[in-house]
């Protein structure tokens, strides 16, 4: 007699999935195995993010900052820093955390708008950093050739490594949302002010949300040097920002899934159209308006309105919404 | 409990609030009373840190709460609702009130353990105890408007506050809705031993309900007291209730 949510079928396929997937590398060609690791750090990017935006209500405008940090500290660690592969990729979220905390410090006292604004100008200063520090990031030819340990280095044992440690980020961000901080967090979303009526130090939850999403940026960005052994300053590059924002919009906010569908979706667009690279903004922004005119809820939120539509067809006499919480 | 002494909030050029003062002991249900302007809200809203005032000073238990922010002020044990119903529209009726209790409870910076299994009962009881318990699982946001308002009260009490404000608990409501809530304050707060502050401009719940009412106008108190006093009091009469 509570809002019970037991385990949803979603999260069983979603495990199950997940386990299939390990058997790729031996029943599908490079190409394809390539694509979904490019796929699943894609998502994770993009889910990142979602626990902030969809879950969270925060302006975060330039989330691609981070996952170019995470993927550069990683990088640079490795080659120029002579540390450990291993050592170099955990560094990676921890880099991208702490500018998160640094950024977000600095932002979160101004208005949603602002912090936005502010946000993209702090991100594009990094991004300008990777492009024009030569003797440091080599700039707009990024840094190549990062060497990784033996297991993780070839096509099957990247996504191995990638596929495993997604799943386990996925893991740990689903119970932050299903914790009382992300429920916490949805509240502040739905109402700041009434939150901090109850109590709720609204800027230090929103700023801990901020650290906990750029860390998962962060772990894209590691795994990122995984999959391509390179990274390049265009990770950084603000309109990034937008496709995984268009990724999340795709897939639907305040979904937990969804982001993971946007990325999936983008990502084969972007190979399709693949030679004509000049109209790729073209294509993004085509998608983007058919969205805001005929999906204004992203593709999970077709689902989640059917499931409400037959619900009410059904006879409930009053009409019951359940919340769309994670899962 | 509370004291609130000269107290003055200004908007620009307009003086919302202008010399309130008010006292509430412990057990009291004090009411709040004037006509529309009269810097009612406004006073709630500094008193639980919504506002900072320019001047005055608002002593709880003994300590200045004037400067503290909103979630400080709660955290010392003074709970709210507002004039609009202010909730968390696509959350559940349950996670509405386990929102609050989760607060009062210093677990709302968990991250481990699933919301789900936490602080059930008392959450629970809650919504019981305001007759919202059919609802737990609706979103907050397609209950009625009179639901929401008692809502907002289950919320209050999800901080186990020791001083309950309430800003126009009946605003909007029907006679009927109007009449359950008042029995519902009125069991409150005998049931909980509850102190309460609340305005409403509904005088038969104000001397129905009130133990004690300060009458404001143009942001000054112009008198506090027991309410066979206030009713008798000429200069009352002349400025609020002579108008009834
Ligand atoms: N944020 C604000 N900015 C400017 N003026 C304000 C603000 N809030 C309130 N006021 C003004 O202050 C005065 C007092 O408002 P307040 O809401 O406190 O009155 P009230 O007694 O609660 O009235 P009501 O009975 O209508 O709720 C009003 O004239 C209002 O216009
Ligand atoms: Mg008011």
């Amino acid at each position: 007699m509570r809002p019970q949510r037991t385990v949803s079928p979603a999260t069983l396929w979603a495990l199950g999935l997940w386990l299939a997937l390990f058997f790729a590398p031996f029943v599908a060609g490079r190409f394809a195995v390539y694509l979904l690791g490019v796929i699943l750090v894609t998502g994770l990017l993009a889910m990142s993010l979602n626990l902030l935006v969809g879950h969270g209500g925060a302006y975060q405008f330039h989330h691609a900052a981070f996952y170019g940090v995470g993927a550069y500290t990683a990088a640079l660690c490795i080659t120029k820093g002579g540390l450990p592969a291993w050592a170099g990729l955990a560094a990676g979220p921890l880099a991208a955390a702490l500018a998160g905390l640094l950024i977000g410090s600095l932002c979160i006292r101004l208005n949603k708008l602002y912090f936005g604004m502010i946000q993209i100008s702090l991100g594009s200063l990094l991004w300008i950093l990777a492009l024009r520090w030569y003797s440091l990031t080599n700039g707009d030819d990024g840094i190549h050739g990062i060497p990784l340990p033996e297991a993780i280095a070839g096509p099957g044992g990247a996504f191995a490594c990638i596929l495993a440690a997604v799943g386990l980020c996925l893991l740990a961000m689903h119970r932050i949302l299903a914790s009382p901080f992300g429920t916490t967090l949805r509240a502040i979303r739905d109402n700041p002010q009434r939150c901090a009526a109850v109590g709720i130090d609204v800027r230090r939850h929103q700023l801990a949300a901020i650290v906990i999403a750029t860390f998962f940026a962060g772990v894209a960005g590691s795994l990122f040097v995984v999959l391509e052994g390179s990274v390049f300053p265009d990770m950084l590059f603000w309109v990034y920002s937008l496709e995984i924002f268009i990724m999340c919009l795709l897939g639907g906010w305040f979904t937990f899934f969804g982001p993971m569908l946007g990325a999936a979706i983008i990502v084969l667009l972007r190979t399709l159209v693949g030679g004509m690279t000049e109209y790729w903004t073209l294509v993004l922004g085509v998608v983007l308006i058919g969205l805001i005119f005929f999906l204004p809820e992203g593709i999970m939120g077709i689902g989640h309105r059917l499931r409400l539509y037959r619900r009410r067809a059904a006879g409930a006499s009053s009409p019951r919404e359940n919340g769309h919480a994670a899962g | 409990m509370l004291r609130v002494e000269g107290l003055c909030k200004a908007f620009a050029d307009f003086q919302a609030v202008n010399g309130a003062s008010l006292t509430v002991r412990p057990g009291d249900l004090v009411a709040v009373i004037g006509p529309n302007g009269a810097g009612k809200t406004t006073l709630f809203n500094l008193i639980t840190g919504h506002l900072q005032a320019d001047r005055g000073s608002i002593r709880f238990k003994g300590e200045e709460i004037g400067r503290l922010p909103a979630h400080e002020i709660c955290r010392r044990g003074i709970a709210r609702s507002f004039q609009i119903a202010n909730i968390f529209p696509r959350l559940s009726v349950f996670e509405n009130v386990q929102v609050a209790v989760l607060s009062a409870k210093g677990l709302s910076r968990n991250l481990f353990r699933p919301t789900r299994r936490l602080v059930l009962r008392e959450t629970e009881s809650i919504l019981e105890r305001v007759g919202l318990q059919n609802r737990r699982v609706d979103l907050a946001g397609s209950l009625s408007h009179g639901d929401k308002r008692i809502l907002e009260i289950a919320i209050a009490l999800g901080n186990e506050p020791e001083l309950l404000i309430l800003d126009e608990p009946t605003a909007g409501m029907s006679p009927e809705e109007t009449a359950a809530t008042l029995e519902l304050i009125r069991r409150l707060a005998r049931d909980q031993g509850l102190t309460l502050l609340f305005c409403e401009h509904d005088m038969e719940v104000v001397f129905n309900v009130a133990t004690s009412i300060m009458v404001m106008q143009h942001g000054m108190t112009l008198v506090q007291g027991p309410p066979e006093e206030v009713r008798a009091n000429p200069v009352v009469q002349e400025a609020y209730l002579g108008r009834e």
